[in-house]
């Protein structure tokens, strides 16, 4: 596993004692880490070498700032120009025009076309559309059932006529179908296919100019490695394009590809699909993928994607907790009680790149079992609530009367102690976007 | 337990039959369009009177690293050459061109046998589990897997492991009808490990001497679903011990570095005995392989390079580096 790009950076930058500007050496070294972690997410190999030489003309010259390192300077530069080119307009559906709105979907196998098509929809339907899923997808072994499944599932209509029928002559009769059944978007699935093969492209070139679409979205996983320029570049030149739906980033992919389809064809991500279920899809806020891209995690999301399982107000206090390392026992509790139910603190570590790691090691696995966890609850419980709340009240008397409550030894007091002071700074310096270097090991 | 396939030759018992003929060719002219695009690009770059200067070594590494290579594996493949160059210097661009490919072989080929170590068909049922993220092919592999066992004289049957995503079962029953074999299956919901349980009893009752399982796609980060594949595992070999003879993660060769991330993180959990490449009739080079070669030392058993269910070939490390070069 990867030291964390910070832990890196500081690293080239440490003997850096000269005041003034940041020089050539320091800049080109440290750029050369930014190089290697972007190459790492899968960012295309050219629009690494660009990005690079437009952060290193900004980068250099820079007075070496009082309150920042020269490490987070250069950084900080890094992340504004990603975040640029990344893009801030928020994901929208041009829906307007005579009703159902087309909007196709394409891309190539196995993506996530007809789950995020099921997305879609009910992305839409809580803007108060009235969406329509076609079927159009007639190649796949049992597509059409899977959209009618998924349409089942969200309570929203398919139209769908078999495999037996063009594909183009299916979205024509949907769309009239959508007309006369009042939807006002018609969300259409297209079957995979590989942007090399002429007579597949061509087929999607035809349904395009008949449909004429508001939306023609590509449907790309984040796991996509350099190809994902090329196959881009030619679904757009070949469809217009216009935006990027990007998939599976609920995994440790660092989801590069977006960077280099947006640098090269200058598509926007409009939508992220997160997990299998079909839940409305995410809304893109470039400066999280950036920091994913760079492999600093993405805290906000992980927070946000807890917010399910709390009320607002439970979710906004833990945000905050864990951003001021006030996390506490009471909330420790919480979340391991939450644990057997839904896998929430699973959840949240299984998507920070380096911290799904940690979860595979050893301890991880022990502190996750059953027995384990009877244990540190009993612990826990035998806390009073002022204990709970600041743990570094509790000195060796109170960690014995703790031990004897519980049925546990003092040594096991004390590990969950030095445990949970770990877990606290670590996400303490996670949501700046660090991690200590002793924890950073642990992510090996 | 003996092995029982080797590399593209067809098995012993069967005679040459039409399906094993095709397969070189078929490698050779799906790795065209991958052969014109990267190694196409490499073969030039080697071809034209070039010095072997910093601006050759930069444009194989662009090249290396665009084919998904990685950084860690292209530089390291980089700095071996530039070391063999000092050493005793290439005088010809095509040596430098012949060095690569030694060493692109030596990595495929340090990761031991590619063939299937399944018992003959005297010796009891062979069994084949199938895993991968989603969305790469698993159960298309499977369905060719078939259509290749069928071919080469084994009576295999299908379990429909992946009861989450919708429509799963039926796309492997459109599979059984096609390829003629059974498919066992319970209802979409139900628990895998016990699908997989009772499914290899049934498949062994009804006389099958293969079994092929399907999962469902799952990232590996998920900590939950990689515990079910686990259970799923341990299922099978309770069920019948020696199994799974085979367990062959699905790689699409699109994917980028989180390759190595999959392959490692299912190896760990479930053990993984091989890769089935996917979806190379892409632009894609795979080039994620040779890192996986290189640092976990998993063999690629087959590639698959299109939808049809002859579009599978056991993979053969100099076919694939010879017709990438050819």
């Amino acid at each position: 596993m990867f030291e964390a790009l910070t832990d890196r950076m500081q690293g080239i930058f440490k003997d850096l004692r000269n005041r003034g500007r940041l020089g050539e050496p320091e800049v080109d070294a440290a750029l050369k880490e930014v190089r290697l972690a972007l190459l790492e997410a899968d960012v295309n190999f050219r629009v690494a070498r660009d990005f690079i030489k437009r952060v290193r003309e900004r980068a250099l010259g820079v007075e070496v700032s009082e309150s920042l390192t020269p490490a987070q300077q250069v950084l900080r530069i890094v992340n504004e120009e990603l975040v640029e080119t990344l893009g801030g307009e928020p994901g929208r559906i041009d829906w307007t025009g005579e009703m159902p709105a087309p909007v196709l979907l394409v891309g190539l196998n196995g993506q996530g076309k007809t789950t995020s098509a099921a997305k879609l929809a009910l992305t839409l339907r809580k803007l108060g559309q009235r969406p329509l899923l076609i079927a159009c997808d007639t190649f796949r072994p049992a597509a059409v059932l899977q959209l009618v499944t998924l349409g089942k599932q969200i309570a929203c209509d398919v139209y769908e006529e078999g495999t037996t029928a063009r594909p183009v002559d299916i979205a024509m009769r949907g769309l009239q179908w959508g007309r006369d059944h009042g939807h006002t978007v018609a969300i259409v699935d297209t079957a995979g296919r590989q942007q090399v093969d002429e007579a597949l492209m061509a087929e999607l070139v035809e349904l395009k100019a008949m449909v004429k679409p508001n939306e023609v979205l590509l449907v790309a996983s984040a796991m996509t490695g350099q190809e994902a320029v090329n196959v881009a570049q030619v679904f757009h030149d070949q469809l217009g394009l216009t935006g990027l739906i990007l998939t599976q980033i609920d995994g440790d992919a660092r989801g590069g590809a977006a960077l280099s389809i947006r640098a090269v064809t200058g598509i926007p991500v409009k939508f992220l699909g997160v997990g299998e279920k079909v839940e409305p899809l995410t809304a893109f806020y470039p400066d999280r993928l950036a920091s994913r891209i760079l492999g600093m995690g993405d805290m906000l999301t992980l927070i946000e994607q807890t917010q399910d399982m709390y009320s607002q107000e439970e979710a906004a206090s833990l945000q905050k907790k864990l951003v001021k390392g006030q996390f506490t026992f009471d909330d420790f509790l919480k979340q391991m009680q939450q644990i057997r139910k839904m896998g929430s603190l699973q959840s949240i570590i299984e998507m920070i790149p380096g911290l799904n790691q940690l979860m595979k090691r050893p301890e991880m696995a022990k502190a996750l079992d059953e027995k384990q966890f009877k244990r540190v609850e009993a612990i826990i419980l035998s806390m009073t609530l002022q204990e709970r709340a600041l743990p570094s009240l509790i000195d060796g008397s109170r960690r014995r009367r703790i031990a004897n409550g519980s049925g546990t030894k003092v040594q096991d007091v004390n590990q969950l102690l030095n445990q949970f002071r770990d877990m606290q700074s670590m996400m303490k310096q996670m949501s700046k976007g660090s991690v200590p270097k002793h924890l950073a090991k642990l992510m090996r | 337990m003996m092995r029982f396939f080797r590399r593209s030759a067809p098995p012993p018992s069967e005679p040459d039959t039409s399906a094993a003929a095709p397969a070189p060719a078929s490698v050779e002219a799906s790795l065209s369009s991958t052969r014109k695009g990267f190694f196409g690009a490499v073969r030039g770059l080697f071809q034209t009177q070039r010095t072997l200067d910093d601006a050759f070594w930069d444009e194989l590494e662009e090249r290396l690293i665009q084919a998904d290579l990685g950084a860690h594996t292209t530089g390291d493949l980089i700095e071996g050459l530039q070391a063999q160059h000092a050493r005793k210097p290439f005088l010809d661009p095509r040596d430098a061109e012949l060095a690569l490919r030694s060493e692109l072989l030596k990595l495929l080929k340090s990761t031991g046998d590619t063939g299937l170590f399944l018992p003959a068909v005297a010796d009891g049922i062979a069994i084949i589990l199938v895993i991968g993220v989603n969305g790469v092919g698993k159960t298309t592999s499977i369905a060719k897997l078939t259509h290749y066992f069928k071919d080469g004289g084994r009576y295999p049957i299908l379990i429909a492991g992946d009861t989450f995503r919708a429509a799963a079962i039926d796309q492997l029953k459109i599979w059984g009808e096609r390829t003629d074999v059974s498919v066992i299956a319970q209802a979409p919901g139900s628990d895998p490990a016990s699908v997989v349980f009772d499914g290899i009893g049934a498949a062994v009752g009804r006389g099958a001497d293969t079994v092929l399982i399907d999962t469902a796609g799952r990232l590996h980060t998920k900590i939950n679903l990689m515990e079910e594949l686990k259970k799923v595992r341990r299922v099978v070999e309770r069920r019948h011990p020696g199994a799974p003879h085979e367990t062959l993660l699905v790689l699409d060769a699109i994917t980028g570095q989180n390759g190595l991330m999959q392959a490692k993180s299912f190896a760990h959990a479930v053990g993984v005995t091989g890769l089935i490449l996917s979806k190379l009739d892409s632009s894609a080079k795979g080039g994620v392989v040779f890192a996986i070669a290189q640092e976990l030392k998993l063999p690629i058993k087959f590639i698959g390079t299109g939808e049809r269910l002859e579009d599978l070939s056991p993979f053969d490390p100099d076919e694939f580096v010879q017709a990438l070069f050819a």
